[in-house]
């Protein structure tokens, strides 16, 4: 085994004593070079967040008069003051929940074969090629696909269902690659002492390596969820609808999203559904900061009982 | 541990308790051992780490591996509770005998038999999910078979058992990362015995330790070795002569001698143990 030779004495270090660091002639151009590239680091680290920063409070300063109990608890109008965003905002938490509910069973499932029973074959590194290919595959690609397998071939309809199976579909290779991430940082050591103590590698994997690695999954979700929220495309092309009146009364309801809602205030001409647009805005930045508010708040929770 | 020597033994390690040790090799003699490595050759993938190794291992003693790194001493421990065959592309020919039958027959659970022959590991690993109390209990629960045992019992005995039940007894909802190294290394001792094995093995359970929290663990191994046949892998030769009733070294994946370690340290019958132990190599 690799274990060996760790208790032999560490040797003792080599000092040379006549070399002060700061003797150095070249310390002051060295020093120089440090602190420019702790500038653009810096730089690099500001522009993007002044540039984000901007735009949302932009959006914000536009759209926030807009908001109010009225437009959350509304439905969509033609005319925009009484417009509202229920629809949307239902049918977003409701498919994301939908999506969520999906893939992370499923990406986690395949994640365990992958990293804990599957062998290093070549069909097993085929397979890994591909999840990392398919979350570099534009979004549009997965809306023909659902309209194909889950609208048209598995009868779904245009329904909350058949857009939660395309969603997850979208957001699986994320969920995976994060999932393969944490279980792969649960040390062999930590398997081996379970089977050591007899237990067969389900019972290690159930019990010991996925709660470990578990804190590190829910970030991977909540990437995906993230990603999963703002989607529009495949969702247009599945054939979500843009003007609601009503709410989806279960999985196989027609139904609208926030981001769908936005895209159709915004190509309307008249200002006031700018407006309406921009309060639309606000309010999917906002569910999407409660999601990963939640799943922070639950990882937080379990990283402590861990330490 | 004893640190008299009894009657004028001639020996070179003074603090060894010659005769008490001797005693117990003699006493067994002619019994069936416990553990018995028949032919055992053990490979990755085509490079062959043990070749051939024939080695009986008392009951309720302590049965010492020595030798130099890569002489297949960790692969050969691993390999008697069938921890061997989970690493990749790893093999194995010849048998292991427990109580007289193969490990590796056609009919033996692995799961079932490392609840026989429990494992403790080089680097202290006690699951940093879990508390103390979980931890010594995470062998039933894992294996489902915590219903039918008084838990609070089972932490008590293990943790007493592995001497770490004072230090721990008003703690034991901390979590087992809080302790310190030699406290943790006592924890997985206290979580193998809580399953209740025949056979512990260990592999270079001190070599992460401090000599204080080495000196506890050794004591430890003695004391278990009235009740458990147990197998230590070390690199530390002091820690063969002060734990262990017989020596076996090996060297290149050879078993070049096995012999009560007395016996083996003070008149090996190889030269290349005598090389070895006394320092010219390895």
């Amino acid at each position: 085994m690799n274990g060996a030779g760790k208790n032999e004495p560490d040797g003792t270090p080599t000092h040379d004593p006549g070399k002060a660091p700061t003797n150095d002639p070249s310390s002051a151009s060295r020093r120089r070079r440090h602190v420019a590239f702790v500038a653009l680091a810096l730089g690099a680290t500001v522009l993007p967040l002044a540039v984000l920063a901007m735009l949302l409070g932009g959006v914000t300063l536009d759209g926030l008069g807009r908001i109010g109990w009225d437009f959350l608890t509304s439905y969509p109008s033609r005319r925009a003051a009484r417009a509202g965003i229920l629809p949307g905002l239902v049918g977003s938490i409701s498919l994301i929940s939908l999506t969520a509910a999906l893939a992370v069973p499923i990406g986690v499932g395949a994640a365990v074969y992958l990293e804990e029973y599957g062998k290093r074959t070549r069909i097993a590194r085929i397979i890994e090629l591909n999840i990392a290919n398919l979350a570099g595959v534009p979004s549009v690609i997965y809306g023909l696909l659902g309209l194909g397998v889950f609208v048209r071939t598995l009868g779904m309809g245009r329904s909350l269902l058949a857009g939660a199976c395309t969603l997850a579909l979208l957001v699986l290779p994320i969920v995976i690659v994060a999932s393969r991430e944490a279980l792969k940082n649960v040390p062999d050591s930590t398997r081996e002492a379970c089977l050591a103590l007899g237990s067969t590698r389900w019972q290690a994997i159930r019990q010991v390596v996925l709660p470990m690695a578990f804190p590190e999954i829910l970030t991977g979700v909540i990437l995906a969820v993230s990603r999963a929220i703002g989607e529009t495309a495949p969702l247009v092309v599945i054939g979500a609808l843009a003007y609601v009146t009503f709410l989806p009364d279960g999985v196989l309801a027609p139904f609208t999203t926030l981001p769908i809602q936005i895209f159709d205030w915004v190509s309307r001409p008249q200002q006031s559904f700018a407006v309406n647009a921009a309060a639309g805005i606000v309010v999917l930045m906002g569910t999407l900061l409660a999601l990963n508010g939640v799943a922070i708040g639950l990882r937080a929770r379990l990283q402590r009982r861990k330490a | 541990m004893t640190m008299l020597v009894h009657e004028g033994q001639p020996t070179l390690l003074p603090r060894l308790s010659a005769s008490r040790k001797r005693e117990r090799v003699e006493r067994t003699d002619g019994v069936a051992p416990k553990l018995r490595s028949r032919g055992l050759r053990a490979f990755f993938g085509k490079k062959e780490v043990l070749k051939g190794i024939d080695l009986p291992v008392a009951a309720r003693e302590v049965t010492a591996v020595i030798g130099p790194s890569g002489c297949g001493k960790s692969t050969w421990i691993r390999c008697l509770n069938r921890m061997h065959e989970l690493i990749a592309d790893a093999r194995l020919e010849g048998a292991v005998e427990l109580d007289g039958r193969d490990v590796y027959a056609r009919d033996v659970d692995p799961v079932l038999l490392r609840r026989r022959i429990g494992m403790v590991f080089q680097k202290p690993n006690p699951f940093p999910t879990m508390s103390i109390r979980d931890n010594v209990l995470a062998g039933l629960r894992l294996t489902g078979t915590l219903a039918r045992v008084r838990p609070a019992e089972v932490v008590e005995r293990a943790l007493r058992q592995a001497a770490l039940w004072d230090e721990v007894k008003d703690s034991l909802t901390q979590p087992g990362a809080s302790l310190s190294g030699g406290q943790q290394q006592r924890l997985c001792i206290a979580r193998t015995l809580a399953v209740d094995p025949e056979v512990i093995l260990m592999d270079e359970p001190c070599s992460a330790l401090d000599p204080i929290a080495t000196a506890r663990i050794e004591d430890l191994i003695h004391a278990l070795s009235d009740r458990y046949t147990i197998v230590i892998v070390t690199h530390n030769m002091q820690q063969a002569t002060r734990v262990s009733d017989s020596t076996a070294f090996f060297l290149m994946g050879e078993l070049v001698e096995h012999a009560p370690t007395n016996q083996l340290f003070t008149s090996p019958k190889d030269r290349r143990t005598e090389e070895y132990i006394t320092g010219r190599f390895g």
